[in-house]
């Protein structure tokens, strides 16, 4: 327990230090979303409308882009095999690194949403929504993305192949949390459907991430 | 070792050898066969007419395109699990035939939604979780295309595999959600209606045909496999006796 | 192109269907077909070049 601790503080020092990347993906989000009126026009009536999925969109490129140095920084230094060599389950490790980087990477997309929401014409109660949705979702992208991530470690190869990999897997996460905000706005079904889906994604994947990310590990480094 | 050598890859080719004439001509026969039946046979149906030939290639490659899938599955437990290499062959072959099924199940789909909904592509259920599970496909095949140690690659390969069989179902039904929240249940869903039998027995008979082409393709991609991780093997041995 | 049957209003569609499902089946089994001769042509180089076979066939694929 005290390794696990332990390595969760120092992901989230390594992450919030010079050099470590806990703001970029705010960044990134912020600039994605920026980008879209200038492709879809400055409407407030669409932006309002396509709002939701703008944001949920942005969230995921923006966690899921974050992720795939996330074990090879640790490959690189080495301290990716004391890990695997400690006495702590690589499983329970992984899962401390990957909520690490859920803290650094995905609470300040969330923290940020509202804000972005403003600039989308987004109306109070689908703000809260999004905001919501995201907060509940985002941990599934991130383990999602941790199985891309450990296979990076494995095939020493990072860069646009990652992405490729996990994103279809995103699929049912994006649709429910989408279906979520829009459900509170204006949605022919009630909020609480879509979003216990979404719930019962997070908690499935919280399950298999860390276990296939750790065969992955496994497998890629002997 | 012991399963490794009961499944030894000379033995497997040999087998392979005495095997694919016969698949050959049984492939061909079915083929015949179906395709008879599924143009001079079976009529003509009453809302679509004769696009639903089209139905006889469209629905056999959906079912091998999804088939390809599980056999990978299969492979990948055989590499995680016994470590076998050749289940590591089966499952680096089996991505590129899936994917071409895949392909023909989304261009031929295409094709008949363009007479039967006016347009070319619908985000209908069935064909939109048949595009993703197309490009899970080109991302297999990418990742074995990155990687150069063949059994480094079948491993990450196969977790891949693993991860994306248990979220097919997933994104299937998501997609069935999203697509039946979106679209008004209006639109003439394919094959929705019964199937007569006179449509259903050339139906089989190519599904059965095209069956038979998987696994013929297939045994005959894992032959050239084998020969192909034989030469590899040679040329290092090559490079190192030549430079000890 | 003659057809016996009658194919309807959308010939053009059916006809393009098969012909893209045969052009794709026929793609996958020429390369099958092209690789299989490749890899035995170099296999014959190989040998040709005095690399031993057998020896190295039963421990590695």
């Amino acid at each position: 327990m005290a390794a696990l601790s332990a390595l969760l503080r120092r992901d989230i020092r390594l992450a919030a230090r010079v050099g470590g990347g806990a703001l970029m993906g705010v960044l990134f989000f912020l600039i994605v979303v920026a980008m879209v009126p200038f492709a879809l026009g400055p409407d407030l009536a669409l932006l309002a409308r396509t709002g939701p999925a703008i944001l949920w969109v942005g969230a995921l490129l923006a966690s899921l882009l974050a992720l795939d140095r996330l074990f090879a920084a640790d490959h690189e230094d080495g301290s990716l095999d004391l890990i695997l060599m400690g006495r702590a389950p690589l499983e329970l490790a992984v899962a401390a690194k990957a909520l690490a980087h859920w803290l650094t990477t995905g609470v300040p997309l969330v923290i940020a949403a509202p804000l972005l929401g403003l600039f989308l014409n987004l109306a109070p109660a689908a703000i809260g929504a999004v905001a919501l949705t995201l907060l509940v979702g985002t941990p599934a992208l991130t383990c999602i993305g941790l199985i891309g991530a450990a296979l990076a470690v494995a095939l020493r190869r990072g860069g646009l192949l990652v992405p490729v990999l996990v994103l279809p897997l995103t699929v049912p996460v994006l649709i429910f949390g989408v279906a979520a905000s829009n459900a509170a706005l204006a949605g022919p079904v009630p909020f609480g459907t879509p979003f216990t889906v979404l719930v019962a994604l997070t908690l499935a994947s919280v399950v298999v991430g860390p276990f296939a990310a750790a065969a992955a590990l496994r497998h890629g480094l002997d | 070792m012991r399963l490794s050598e009961l499944a030894n890859p000379s033995r497997f080719n040999a087998l392979a050898e005495r095997l694919l004439p016969w698949l050959v001509v049984a492939t061909v026969l079915a083929f015949a066969l179906g395709l008879y039946q599924a143009l001079f046979v079976a009529p003509d149906d009453y809302q679509q007419g004769a696009t639903v030939k089209i139905m006889f290639i469209h629905v056999p490659s959906a079912w091998l395109g999804m088939l390809g899938w599980a056999l990978m599955a299969v492979a990948a437990l055989g590499t995680l699990v016994w470590r076998h290499p050749l289940a590591d062959v089966a499952m680096k072959t089996a991505a590129p035939i899936g994917a071409a099924f895949t392909l023909i199940c989304l261009v031929t789909g295409s094709l008949w939604g363009r007479p039967t909904w006016g347009t070319y592509w619908v985000w209908d259920a069935r064909l939109t979780s048949v595009l993703i599970l197309f490009l899970m496909y080109l991302g297999v095949i990418a990742l074995w295309r990155t990687v150069e140690d063949p059994s480094r690659a079948a491993r990450a390969a196969a977790i891949l595999t693993l991860v994306g069989a248990v979220n097919l179902p997933i994104i299937k039904f998501s997609v069935d959600w999203w697509n039946t929240l979106h679209q008004p249940a209006s639109v003439l869903r394919l094959g929705g209606s019964t199937i007569y039998p006179t449509i259903l027995t050339p139906l089989l008979i190519t599904a059965i045909a095209f069956t038979l082409l998987f696994v013929t393709l297939h045994l005959m991609a894992m032959r050239n496999e084998i020969l192909r991780r034989r030469v590899r093997t040679l040329r290092l041995m090559r490079a190192a006796a030549a430079n000890p | 192109m003659s057809v016996p049957v009658d194919l309807g209003p959308h010939a053009g569609f059916i006809v393009a269907a098969y012909a893209i499902a045969l052009a794709v089946v026929a793609g996958l089994v020429a390369w099958i077909v092209l690789d299989h001769r490749a890899q035995l042509r170099i296999l014959a180089d190989l040998e040709r070049a005095g690399v031993t076979r057998r020896s190295a066939a039963r421990e590695e694929v």
